[in-house]
């Protein structure tokens, strides 16, 4: 299902585009996509393919050729945390570590609760910002020492389900 | 309190790394504070006077004589040729030169497309820039078009920045109701439409023709070159590719002109260049300096190496480039000839620190992993290579080295370069060579006592 909503987000993408290249909307709605249902599934791609006029294989093939689109579905927050060689020199990995520990998970899984991912990734480009995680693929959090990680993850754990 | 506040409070607010007044006769991130990036904020700073002056439509604001008969496309690409101005996403290809390829008479469309797909590890100047100065690259932008008589315009933004993104769209709708964007510019007959489009994580989408296959649709695999996209660009259509921070550059030299821009800088590398100063410093940030400025210099203004300790390497110019020993890069001046006469490149003018508590083989390591992970697989010099590239590295640092390596990893290195379609093959595997002739000793070191040689990495 894509909602109504997300169809009217959908048209203003097609918008940006010559009538003849609604193909080009493709990455922005497999994001609006993954924005309402947090991943992108099978059933949605066709959905999609149907929309822009598209081959669902040629969906297909954008929501595995790049990194930020969900194959299956992820925790309620997903960590992406920097590790390239910038990051790493400023703690990027031992924020994944302190995360790993903390979560009691290691990278690449979901917390048992379905709350948390965690993944590693590559530049952000925000290297100066490290240690740097992106979460939910929309909002960059910057300078993330031991401390502020347990916040934030202390922090979204109170918020719950609201 | 909801998930979105929790979050909000982590956010950067750019202090550190941009409204540190330590640029050095700054024109991009001039007078910038966060908050001030709105149309009206930019407007006060003398934004959009450069496409008043071109299109003749003073606002009043200033009396400038030459404003009354504005000035031909021609014109305006000969300034940009003056100014010496090159392009910031890597190459440093002339600007000028660049938009003088687009065919004048082309019947059909043709487009304009900002490269703000800023991936390369250790670069981070363009988000800044479209965080807190948006209106400079769309006016950049729009007196592109009219330099090369194109009427639309994409600007392609990483997908890891995407609130950047989504300011960027605010931007242009200020503009567009301001009617600096859109049809009849400021009352002229000169009409430009600029939309917003975002990548969704894969490095490989900041080479130009990768990027261009993503706005089509498909997945980012690069295109042969030549034909170059002034050719057969955005759906086959003629195309000029700029970098953000190359855009943001034009207003200034418009309104100050060529010479003037030349001036800040060196002959042959003018104006100003953010540099992104990332590892082992003090004050790692982005710092806007004339080009030429000693590299001494640079390292002082971010506080030096951090803790007091010794510099041992710098990359100075994004993970791509050579990395080169401290002793060199202290001799060196940050312009595009000093850094190639020195070994290595410019590159997106990310400097990353490396002090002597780091093992280089380790650095290398991460590194390799990276350019085996991005390589878009099409070719097979650099989809095997990079695979080899990675896995030798990671035996050596993991003490599982042969002492054959070190020759193999040239091998392997040597047979990707100049083999495959994009300049990634190239960019994985000069960073290893470098690594080797820089720092053999370390890797031997590895090699035969199956340890760092330099014990300390965090
Ligand atoms: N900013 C970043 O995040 C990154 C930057 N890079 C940089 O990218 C650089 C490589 O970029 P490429 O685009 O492969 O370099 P290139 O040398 O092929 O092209 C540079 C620019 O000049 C144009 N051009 C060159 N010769 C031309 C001709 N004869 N006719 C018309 N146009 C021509 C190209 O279209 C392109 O826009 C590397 O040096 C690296 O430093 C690499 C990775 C990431
Ligand atoms: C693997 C690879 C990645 C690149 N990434 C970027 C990038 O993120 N941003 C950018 O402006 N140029 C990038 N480039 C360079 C572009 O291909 C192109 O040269 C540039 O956008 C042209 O703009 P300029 O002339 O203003 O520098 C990359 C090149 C390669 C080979
Ligand atoms: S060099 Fe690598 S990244 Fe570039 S086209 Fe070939 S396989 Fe793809
Ligand atoms: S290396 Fe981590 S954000 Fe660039």
């Amino acid at each position: 299902m894509i909602s109504e909503e997300s169809k009217v987000r959908f048209a203003q993408e097609v918008a940006k585009y010559p009538v003849d290249q609604k193909q080009s909307a493709v990455m922005a709605c497999l994001a609006i996509v993954q924005q309402e249902s947090g991943y992108v599934s099978a059933e949605s791609e066709v959905l999609v393919a149907e929309f822009l006029g598209m081959a669902p294989m040629a969906v297909h093939e954008v929501t595995t050729f790049y990194n930020m689109y969900n194959q299956q579905p992820v925790g309620k927050y997903k960590l992406n945390v920097c590790t390239n060689l910038p990051c790493q020199l400023r703690d990027g990995g031992k924020a994944l570590k302190h995360l790993e520990h903390k979560l009691d998970i290691k990278m690449g899984e979901t917390t048992p609760d379905g709350m948390f991912t965690l993944q590693q990734c590559e530049c952000l480009g925000a290297c100066a910002d490290s240690p740097v995680l992106l979460v939910n693929d929309q909002t960059m959090c910057s300078f993330m020492s031991d401390d502020k990680l347990d916040q934030l993850v202390d922090g979204l754990r109170a918020v719950g389900d609201k | 309190m909801l998930a979105e506040q929790v979050l909000s409070q982590f956010e950067a607010t750019g202090v550190q790394t941009c409204f540190h007044g330590r640029h050095i006769n700054p024109q991009i991130y001039a007078d910038l504070n966060g908050s001030n990036w709105h149309l009206k904020d930019y407007e006060s700073r003398g934004g959009y006077q450069a496409l008043r002056k071109i299109l003749a439509k003073n606002s009043g604001v200033t009396a400038d004589d030459v404003t009354a008969s504005g000035m031909t496309p021609d014109q305006v690409i000969a300034v940009v040729k003056e100014s010496g101005l090159r392009g910031r996403g890597g190459a440093g290809f002339p600007t000028g030169l660049k938009w003088s390829f687009m065919p004048r008479q082309y019947a059909g469309q043709k487009y304009l497309v900002c490269n703000s797909d800023e991936g390369e590890p250790g670069t981070c100047k363009d988000r800044e820039i479209l965080q807190f100065n948006p209106h400079m690259v769309i006016e950049g932008m729009i007196i592109a078009a009219y330099a090369m008589g194109i009427a639309v315009g994409y600007n392609y933004i990483h997908g890891e920045i995407f609130k950047t993104y989504l300011r960027f769209e605010e931007a242009i709708e200020e503009a567009r109701a301001a009617g600096l964007l859109g049809n009849n510019i400021l009352g002229s007959d000169f009409s430009f439409q600029l939309h917003a489009a975002h990548g969704y994580g894969a490095y490989i989408c900041g080479e130009e023709t990768s990027l261009l296959e993503s706005l089509e649709g498909k997945k980012g695999q690069p295109r042969y070159k030549p034909p170059f996209p002034a050719s057969f660009g955005l759906y086959g259509k003629p195309t000029t590719i700029n970098n953000t921070e190359t855009f943001a550059a034009v207003p200034w030299i418009i309104r100050n002109g060529g010479q003037a821009y030349l001036a800040c800088g060196k002959p042959n590398s003018g104006g100003t260049k953010i540099f992104s100063i990332s590892g082992d410093v003090e004050l790692p940030g982005n710092y806007e300096v004339p080009m030429g400025t000693p590299f001494s210099q640079l390292l002082e203004l971010a506080g030096g190496v951090r803790s007091g300790r010794q510099l041992k390497a710098v990359i100075p110019g994004g993970s791509s480039s050579p990395v080169l020993p401290g002793s060199i890069m202290m001799d060196c001046t940050m312009d595009y000839d000093s850094i190639a006469k020195a070994g290595s490149m410019l590159g997106s003018g990310a400097v990353i620190v490396l002090d002597d508590s780091r093992c280089m083989v380790k650095s290398l390591q991460r590194l390799s992993y990276f350019y085996m992970h991005e390589s878009c697989g099409q070719c097979t010099p650099c989809r095997e290579g990079t695979g080899w590239l990675s896995r030798v590295v990671d035996r050596i640092e993991n003490g599982h080295g042969h002492v054959t390596d070190l020759d193999l990893l040239d091998n392997v290195a040597e047979n990707i370069m100049g083999r495959t379609i994009c300049a990634l093959g190239d960019a994985a595997a000069m960073p290893v060579r470098a690594m080797i002739k820089h720092f053999r000793p370390e890797f031997e070191y590895h090699v035969e006592h199956k340890t760092c040689m330099v014990p300390l990495y965090v």
